[in-house]
């Protein structure tokens, strides 16, 4: 099949960029989304020109490394998979696909297509942890968790940290991937001794980083590859309300 | 300390809109009820009026402090959270696509806007009957009648509760999540209770517009 | 410089070396730990959990990736799960059996110590895992779950849904996250080591390459921790993720490390097979799926009808009648050649002729679609989002793939290359997996390394003395940084014909075909011909366009690529000498008379540790002896 892609370039952080249009001829129905990429940037390499700059490492939906704004849609049109697992049989013969980097003033473009999100590493270490230093743990049965916990922690937990819920969400925020790991850690038995005060630092990094506010729009769980759910971010502000209800907690 | 670091997070500003479009909504509930004495008869009404102005004039006054400070901590907040979020994508994609936004949403903050004019008009018009000064005080039902003899008055009040519904279908299913209080579910863009709760008060407010401009009431 | 291979085993009986080697071990003091800096390239399972716990016991750590974020490193990816002995399922499990289940299953080419050793560690690896809040699939009551994994006759494998690199690695990944937010980490993310610096014969820091700003940067330190994963890249289409590389284990064999066993490598049974000459990477599927899949292709030869539609008396399930006591759990090279060997010789299925059938029909039928579901829901939309086929009605079609090496730079007990100082953990090294590794041990490896192992014997080599202060200002890092940047202005001058990944891709087929699955003489000569002529070509004509002072990814891939060649002309070479099969590498000459990998203890019972001499020099082969006192050397049977 045939495309038409308009894709962002931008030749660094501080530069203006602008919408370009290449041809993608030739492209097989079986190639994922970035292979449908390589084929693009391997003509402009060997026509002298600079390829296409995007993110992506594992290539099979776990890195997170992967982003792109595919139709004005996070990681394209399938729902609960990753740019890198999006195949283009989901595109027909003539489409013409507009490819965006995530936006957000939290995620500044580093060239084309690429985005730092280095701000939702910070939001963790902020607090997105259990301090449990190398060796100092009890046997792994010592503490019973219930199977039902273990698997909502589970599904909290398979967060990818791609930053696709940011990107979708009409407000920018950080809400379901800071909500994320907040319930991961929140739900289990571990995670209880510094439960508040998590919620409490993640929160205000995640604010301080200058993502937006959860409006509870339901985007980012569309977008999310991993279909985490907005239920967890009920579960984050209830417990951000109840730490902040709460006085003995340390608050540093 | 607590109290500056809750009010500066966006959650803490959420919460704030949730606990007070929450005494928005309670408000909303018992000023329907009374709206609605209107298909008794215009005796039952204007009792009615006269027993809040009368034994009830402090719990009213009370209550209109309280109504006060919320909605101005609502609008406030919402101001607030407004910018924060606009800041927090200086370059707007060329293109979006929303895949699940509501209308309810996607109103949320012009709806709100307009309600407050609205809100602003209804006080002048019905409260402090600066707007049509042949209205006649504690005639709520006389009141009632001047007031949606205009298709204009009932076509602005109609789309204000229209919006009202649409506000509050979002804000009552939000205000849950934001309280950390909605339990986990299958399906959670589900919102039967919130659409329910809105549809009955906008039906409930719309009502008497409505019925008034096509002679239904007693 | 000659290399001396000084394995520093402990003495006494195998049960007591690691607590012997803890006792004499030297000692920082705590005070003074702050006052030692290291180095640590990589943030995955081994790198991450490194730094953290070094960064807990008080020394200043640097740490860094290519990748944007330390979560992304690959260690990711692995889907299946982790082993331990911990014997929660009584099945007869221990530390003992887990450690011969390694030496055999990596066909007795591992060090004896280090495995033992592995399989003491595990136990406290699971406690620290679930300490640190990892989400491990648990029982109704509360306790922790466990399968069976390929190639072990008991549930020892502890996992996380599918994905439990995923979970391990965040694990790690946040207690780094935790010690950077307590000051005693700097991460360097988008950063990518280019070369070692090595000062008095010892290894005192690393040039790197801001992959950003392009700006080469030097970094001083008391000592260099590489865990920065496998080689398998070399084939370029590998289940690694597509920024796996060798240089920094490369640059650093080049510097005087010393290069152990690069043949040995591991071609894993269940990925999807190739679609198409588009392929930019393979995907692998947990081999926990065979479990309750079973592997068959058609009896008759290029039968082209759908899988469905062949009755069972038609069908060869090839594994179950070959090896009857582990029938489709055989470890993973087995498992390997036989898909293979079926497809070279006709049977197999799919586009090309390279598939065989791996079936769940059986399994449904028994369990219900839902059991297989809850187990493998994940992995089969996984498998129909890149094949558009439904697994639940058809067979799945797989394909071996490289997918891990066992080979890396040779360490002592200690973890230290032949380059004092210079520590080696993970993937990165060679130690624990001999000429195969078992499922679900690697992650147990990355992080046994990593928590438990170098955080101590780090000290022990800082604790020796005898290290001058080095700072970024000594000539040596002058030195190493001028040839970072002529090299990289070289591949930015050349303005070539071909793209890197063109040659990329054909040295990967080349490395496939003759030093894949089964490997010749001839092969291997052929490749040790043409690699060097193509390595040649690529510094002649690839074209990388852009510049160095700002994100070039085409410039990041060449210079990866370029270590690529010389490493697979090293892989080549150790596959030529040694004149055996074992494990993952297979000599087509060396075979039993039913196919099986033929070892030659006698004359191979080594580590091959490799010398660089110089560019245009032949290295030089070093051996170390290995002994086996607690396993018995026998051909390995699973039948």
């Amino acid at each position: 099949m045939n495309l038409t892609l308009r894709v962002w370039r931008q030749p660094g952080p501080s530069v203006p960029g602008r919408l370009e249009r290449y041809e993608a001829a030739d492209i097989s129905p079986d190639m994922s989304f970035l292979e449908m990429l390589d084929v693009v940037n391997e003509q402009l390499a060997v026509a002298g020109q600079e390829p296409i700059a995007f993110d992506h490492d594992c290539r099979e939906g776990i890195c997170g490394m992967c982003s792109l704004m595919i139709n004005g849609v996070a990681h394209g049109p399938m729902k609960g998979t990753a740019t890198c697992q999006l195949h283009m049989r989901s595109f027909t013969d003539g489409d013409e696909i507009l490819i965006e980097p995530f936006r957000a003033g939290a995620f500044p473009v580093l060239r084309d297509l690429c985005v730092d999100r280095t701000a939702l590493d910070r939001v963790i270490q902020a607090g997105g942890f259990i301090s449990a230093r190398t060796g100092a743990a009890p046997d792994g049965n010592a503490t019973p968790v219930a199977k039902v916990d273990a698997d909502r922690a589970m599904d909290a937990a398979a967060c990818i940290g791609c930053g696709a819920c940011v990107a979708a969400c009409p407000n920018g925020s950080a809400s379901l991937f800071t909500a994320a790991k907040v319930s991961h850690l929140g739900l289990l038995p571990q995670g209880q001794p510094e439960r508040l005060r998590r919620v409490l630092r993640m929160v205000d990094q995640m604010d301080q980083e200058g993502f937006g506010g959860c409006t509870l729009y339901g985007e980012c769980m569309e977008a999310c590859p991993k279909e985490i759910s907005i239920d967890f971010i009920t579960r984050m502000n209830g417990d951000y309300l109840r730490a902040s209800l709460s006085a003995g907690e340390p608050r540093t | 300390m607590t109290l500056l670091r809750f009010y500066r997070s966006t959650i803490g500003k959420k919460l704030i809109m949730a606990v007070s479009g929450i005494i928005g909504i309670i408000f909303l509930i018992l000023h329907m009820v009374g709206n609605l004495q209107i298909f008794v008869g215009p005796d039952r009404i204007n009792d009615y009026a006269r027993f809040l102005h009368g034994p009830a004039a402090e719990v009213v006054l009370a209550q209109r402090v309280v109504l006060v400070v919320a909605l101005v901590l609502h609008v406030w907040m919402a101001w607030q959270l407004t910018r924060i979020n606009r800041a927090a994508r200086p370059q707007a994609y060329t293109r979006r696509e929303p895949q699940v936004t509501t209308l309810a949403s996607r109103t949320l903050r012009w709806g709100g806007v307009f309600l407050l004019v609205f809100i602003v008009l209804h006080i002048l018009h019905f409260t402090t009957l600066d707007l049509d000064p042949t209205f006649v005080e504690l005639d709520v039902f006389g009141n009632a009648l001047k007031a949606f003899d205009s298709v204009w008055m009932v076509g602005f009040y109609t789309v204000a509760m229209l919006l009202l519904g649409f506000h509050l279908f979002h804000g009552i299913w939000s205000s849950g999540r934001t309280l950390g209080v909605s339990p986990p579910s299958r399906a959670p863009l589900q919102r039967r209770i919130a659409l329910g709760l809105a549809l009955i008060i906008a039906i409930g407010f719309a009502a008497v517009p409505l019925a008034v401009w096509f002679g239904v009431v007693p | 410089m000659s290399i001396e291979l000084n394995a520093r085993i402990p003495e006494g009986p195998i049960e007591r070396k690691w607590e012997r080697a803890k006792f004499e071990m030297k000692l920082v003091n705590p005070a003074n730990k702050r006052k030692h800096s290291v180095i640590v390239v990589g943030s995955g399972l081994a790198g991450a959990s490194a730094a953290a716990t070094m960064s807990e016991l008080g020394y200043r750590v640097k740490c860094f990736c290519f990748q944007d974020s330390p979560r992304r490193a690959h260690s990711i990816a692995a889907q299946g799960g982790i082993n331990a002995a911990k014997n929660y399922q009584n099945d007869g499990d221990s530390v003992f059996r887990l450690f011969y289940d390694t030496v055999k299953g990596g066909d007795f080419r591992a060090r004896e110590a280090n495995v033992y050793r592995l399989a003491e560690i595990s136990v406290q690896i699971i406690d620290q895992a679930v300490a640190q809040g990892v989400p491990f699939a648990r029982e109704y009551g509360g306790l922790l779950d466990n399968r069976s994994f390929g190639g072990a006759q008991v549930s020892r494998t502890f996992y996380a849904r599918g994905q439990t690199g995923q979970q391990l690695l965040l694990g790690a990944y946040q207690a780094l996250e935790k010690e950077i937010n307590a000051g005693g980490v700097t991460m360097f993310p988008r950063t990518e080591m280019l070369d070692l610096v090595v000062v008095d014969g010892r290894a005192r820091g690393i040039i790197t390459r801001n992959l950003v700003t392009g700006a080469v940067e030097s970094h001083a330190a008391d000592a260099v921790v590489l865990a920065s994963g496998g080689y398998g890249n070399v084939f370029f289409l590998s289940t690694n993720a597509k920024g796996s590389n060798c240089t920094a284990i490369w640059r650093a064999h080049k510097r005087g490390a010393a290069f152990a066993n690069p043949c040995y490598t591991q071609i894993h049974p269940t990925c999807i097979p190739v679609s198409g000459d588009h392929q930019s990477k393979l995907t692998l599927m947990s081999e926990s799926l065979r479990n309750d899949g079973r592997v068959w292709v058609p009896k008759q030869k290029g039968d082209q009808r759908p899988p469905n539609q062949i009755p069972v008396e038609e069908r060869d399930y090839y594994l179950e009648r070959r090896y009857p006591s582990f029938g489709n759990l055989v470890p993973r090279d087995v498992a390997s050649r036989n898909a293979k060997e079926q497809c070279d010789s006709g049977h197999g299925v799919g586009p090309g002729g390279y598939g065989v059938y791996l079936d769940f029909r059986d399994a449904i039928s028994r369990l219900g679609e839902a059991r297989i579901r809850e187990r493998y829901g994940n992995l089969f939309e996984m498998y129909q989002r890149i094949t558009d086929e439904d697994p639940y009605h058809v067979p799945m079609r797989i394909y071996p793939a490289v997918h891990y090496t066992m080979g890396g730079l040779w360490v002592d007990y200690n973890l230290m290359s032949t380059i004092p100082g210079l520590h080696v953990i993970g993937e990165a090294n060679f130690s624990d997996h001999g000429a195969n590794r078992l499922g679900a041990s690697a992650l147990m490896q990355g992080l046994a390394d990593g928590y438990f192992v170098i955080p101590l014997t780090i000290g022990n080599y800082l604790a020796q003395g005898g290290l001058t202060p080095v700072t970024e200002e000594h000539p040596a890092f002058a030195v190493a940084r001028a040839g970072v940047e002529a090299r990289t202005a070289r591949l930015l001058a050349t303005r070539g014909s071909r793209t890197v990944d063109s040659f990329h891709r054909e040295l990967g087929q080349l490395m496939w075909n003759k030093c894949g699955m089964a490997r010749t003489a001839e092969g291997l000569r052929e490749a040790l011909d043409e690699i060097p002529r193509l390595r040649e070509q690529y510094w002649r004509d690839v074209n990388v366009p852009g510049s160095g002072d700002s994100l070039n990814q085409s410039l990041e891939k060449a210079g990866r690529v370029a270590d690529h060649f010389e490493l697979a002309e090293l892989m080549c070479r150790d596959a030529l000498h040694r004149e055996e099969s074992c494990g993952g590498h297979f000599r087509v000459e060396h075979q039993t008379p039913d196919g099986e990998a033929l070892r030659d203890d006698e004359a191979f019972a080594y580590v091959a540790a490799w010398e660089h001499r110089g560019d245009d020099a032949e290295p030089v082969l070093h051996r170390e002896p290995l002994a086996f006192e607690q396993v018995h050397l026998t051909q390995r049977s699973y039948k």
